[in-house]
């Protein structure tokens, strides 16, 4: 960082110097990983990290992600990707941005300095803590966090959280150095695009797992931690579209470099709130240890990325103005203003128990509605400008243009309602029609763009339909890479506005052999199922599903209690701890039949509690004496012990399945049309985006020359 | 951490060897641009990359404003008009970058 900072005063010596440090970061954080990753594998309980987030009995797998599970492994996690992305960065521009490349080198090896200080200086939270005495065997794994989801869904939010940093630190250094043109701009897209991706790709999987682990019934619940995931996402999607306005007209400078900051701001604060537990969440799993350290990076990045911003403001201030509202620019900026706007709304729901414990010493919590009734009339405008766009021009479209692109798309939406108002319930709600039929405008908006650029590619150049679309679209990767995120995007959009207006939802108490009719489905409670599986017992039915007097499904809804991580292991202690649903999922492309169990266990743990206390009073009689008496038994003892507590367990246990004793579940059905096409389109959005980043065949060319 | 099969001390100096070893490959690594002359990277003059980023970007907008015209967003007239002065910025703007290029390294001629 210091060799960086005397490099802006022009000695490329220092600069590279400076680059080769954010190398060897990058090369002893990679030594640290690995180190933590072999301590995990090798069950190395002499290591706090370890022994507090896995143990003996942690399937390899998850011991592979339990590092990124713990504070001190999430923060090191986070310095690891910086370091790999300034890297990338740094090495793409060795040769650019003369001026520029030395603060931003400054600027992220700072960040890097605030992260690795942190974990040495920041107190608990150094992954390399020793324990002494060493444990024989760790904790384990927060067992919310056993899914596969989660092996990928925290680094994914994390590489788009850091990969921020890079357009960040590069728009303070143009600022800093008064090269405010469109050059650091076109050297960090790709990163803001990346960002983008893995941002899109972390969200989704939180989704899916809320949507399949945490049995509530829903992918998305305006909980804090994924608002904070959100929030970055409605911010650099604004960004990756209202810089090509800079780029191609040289305006809305003051907007970019306020979005970014913005962007890097919420990136730094999701990381805050799921590690500083400052909201509660179903999401946080940190304390707040590190919480007041974030909180003065979060003001210092605010307060004086704002100082320099005012301070530039002269030298910001665009030369032109937008020439037509009836512009493809001037659509950019009012998403923006959706964007941001939407933006606005989250971060105020989200830190509204704050502010009014601070106004009223009242802690207020808005709850999913609230953000439902504010965020919907945005969404639905989103849609229908996510549709204008690709029709509009540059600069201004004439009357005789919007004649000639506006009728088809037009007549599609006018031919949707009437096909929705006659052939379906779509008119209960207002909101999910308007996303329905602007998603039609904007299909067919989109095929057209694509059909009348093939034709002229066509007409140009020969060859079939299929081959000029595929042509034209790798010659703008960026147009038609746009072009797929925003058909995946309204797929979404659809799903979310389909399943969300039209989910029938039922919460039932059956006995075994007991049925329920949800919509067409009869499901039935064919028996109850329990097993002990590892440090968890699994309480659960087997349900049949029928559908319009059709077998449709056998599912298999569970409830899997663990046993509580600290104190001594009892029969009860399975109910003390963490507990984590599975559920029964049959997923198709009209509707989902989603079924979750809670089942009743009121009387195993009443049984499981009396058998603690005469497991108690035994131990106390027979046990410890002897044990007194000759403490070289006390090994073989425990030994014996744990296997007699084990089979009490599933002699209690087993009275769940006893057709004399059996009780009743409460199960929660829910039957959702077409949530399925909101994982499609996510994907449709994510290869939309690696279409664009892709590099295009003449600056590969450029590149080989 | 100490190795658990080496005696304390001898673990210690092996940490510390490793550390020293690091240390000097990485302090190597970094200061390699000071050794000697011709080790350090040669950066284009901003006013030339600012330039090439708005050349490209111009490029961009005359490839978009073709595509425009295919796909019935502009007239045949209004393309004409809107090739010609983006042509004429484009012409501009290589002007503009020739002459930066010149001042980078007036030695080019």
């Amino acid at each position: 960082m210091v060799a960086a900072l005397i490099g802006t005063r022009g000695d490329r010596r220092w600069v590279d110097a400076a680059r080769r440090s954010t190398y060897s970061l990058f090369a002893l954080l990679l030594v640290c990983v690995v180190a933590i990753e072999y301590a995990f594998l090798t069950s190395d309980f002499s290591l706090s990290v370890v022994a507090n987030h896995s143990s003996r009995e942690t399937s390899l797998f998850y011991k592979f992600t339990a590092m990124w599970s713990s504070q001190e492994g999430s923060l090191l996690l986070w310095a690891f990707i910086l370091s790999l992305v300034a890297s990338v960065s740094l090495f793409f521009t060795r040769k650019k941005l003369r001026d520029v490349v030395p603060w931003a080198t400054a600027i992220m090896l700072g960040v890097g300095v605030f992260f690795t200080s942190l974990m040495l200086f920041g107190g608990g939270v150094n992954p390399f803590d020793t324990l002494s005495p060493v444990p024989e065997n760790g904790v384990g794994l927060n067992p919310l966090l056993l899914h596969p989801m989660m092996i990928i869904h925290p680094p994914m939010l994390y590489v788009g959280y850091v990969s921020l940093t890079v357009p960040f630190a590069f728009a303070i250094g143009a600022l800093i150095t008064r090269r405010v043109d469109a050059a650091w701009i076109k050297s960090t897209r790709g990163f803001a695009l990346v960002a983008w991706t893995f941002l899109t790709i972390g969200v989704i999987l939180g989704a899916r797992w809320s949507y399949t682990e945490l049995g509530w019934g829903g992918y998305w619940a305006w909980d804090p931690v994924e608002n904070a995931s959100i929030m970055p996402w409605l911010i650099t999607t604004a960004y990756i579209h209202s810089i090509m306005v800079q780029e191609k007209r040289g305006m809305l400078k003051v907007w970019n470099v306020s979005l970014i900051v913005a962007s890097f701001t919420l990136a730094l604060l999701g990381t805050f709130l799921v590690r500083s537990g400052v909201l509660q969440s179903i999401h946080a799993f940190g304390d707040s240890t590190v919480g007041p350290y974030f909180l003065g990076l979060i003001i210092l990045v605010l307060v004086g990325s704002t100082a320099l911003i005012i301070s530039r403001l002269p030298l910001l201030r665009s030369q032109k103005r937008i020439d037509s509202m009836a512009s493809r620019e001037a659509v950019f900026l009012i998403n923006n203003l959706l964007l941001v706007g939407m933006c606005v709304l989250v971060f105020w729901g989200t830190f509204f128990p704050l502010i009014s414990e601070l106004f009223t010493g009242t802690e207020s919590v808005l709850a999913a509605p609230w953000f439902d009734r504010y965020t919907t009339p945005l969404a639905v405008a989103l849609v229908l400008f996510t549709g204008i766009g690709p029709l509009l021009a540059w600069r201004r479209i004439s009357w005789q243009g919007i004649k000639r692109v506006f009728p088809i798309p037009t007549a599609a939406s006018a031919i949707a309602v009437v096909l929705l108002l006659v052939f379906t319930d779509a008119a209960d709600s207002f909101w999910a029609l308007a996303v329905f039929v602007l998603a039609a405008f904007t299909f067919v908006a989109l095929a057209q763009e694509t059909w009348r650029g093939a034709a002229a590619r066509r007409s140009s150049a020969g060859g079939s339909i299929p081959g000029s679309i595929v042509a034209v679209a790798t010659r703008n990767r960026r147009r038609y890479g746009g072009y797929i995120v925003h058909l995946g995007f309204v797929v979404l959009l659809v799903g979310v506005a389909a399943s969300s207006s039209f989910e029938t939802k039922r919460d039932v108490t059956l006995n075994p052999g007991e049925s329920v009719k949800v919509e067409d489905y009869t499901l039935t409670y064919e028996q109850p199922t329990v097993k002990r599986d590892g440090q968890a017992v699994v309480f659960g039915a087997e349900v049949s599903v029928e559908k319009e007097g059709r077998r449709f499904a056998t599912l298999e809804p569970t409830r899997r209690y663990y046993q509580r991580t600290s104190g001594t292991k009892t029969i009860a202690g399975y109910f003390e701890g963490e507990a984590t649903s599975e559920v029964g999922l049959r997923a198709g492309v009209r509707k989902d039949f989603w079924v979750s169990i809670e089942p009743d266990t009121n009387e195993i743990r009443q049984r499981s509690q009396v058998a603690d206390e005469r497991f108690g009073a035994y131990m106390r009689a027979r046990v410890l004496p002897v044990v007194q008496r000759d403490p070289s038994q006390a090994g073989a003892l425990a030994q014996q012990l744990v296997a007699v507590q084990g089979l009490a367990t599933d002699q209690i246990i087993s009275d769940y399945v006893n057709p004399k004793t059996a009780t009743a579940a409460t199960f929660r059905v829910i039957v959702s049309p077409m949530v399925t096409w909101i994982w499609i389109g996510a994907i449709i959005t994510i290869l939309g985006a690696l279409f664009a980043l892709w590099p295009a065949r003449t600056s590969r060319r450029r590149k080989a020359s | 951490m100490a190795r658990p099969d080496l005696p304390p001390q001898e673990g210690l100096l092996m940490e510390l060897a490793y550390l020293l070893l690091m240390t000097a490959a990485v302090a190597a690594f970094v200061a390699y641009p000071f050794w000697g002359k011709g080790r350090r990277t040669v950066a284009e003059d901003p006013a030339v990359a600012a330039l090439e980023a708005a050349r490209e970007a111009k490029y961009r907008e005359i490839r978009d404003a073709e595509m425009d015209l295919a796909t019935g967003k502009l007239t045949q007239d209004d393309y004409e008009r809107v090739n010609a002065e983006l042509r004429t910025d484009a012409v501009g703007l290589l002007r503009d970058l020739d002459e930066a290029r010149d001042r980078a390294s007036p030695g080019n001629g």
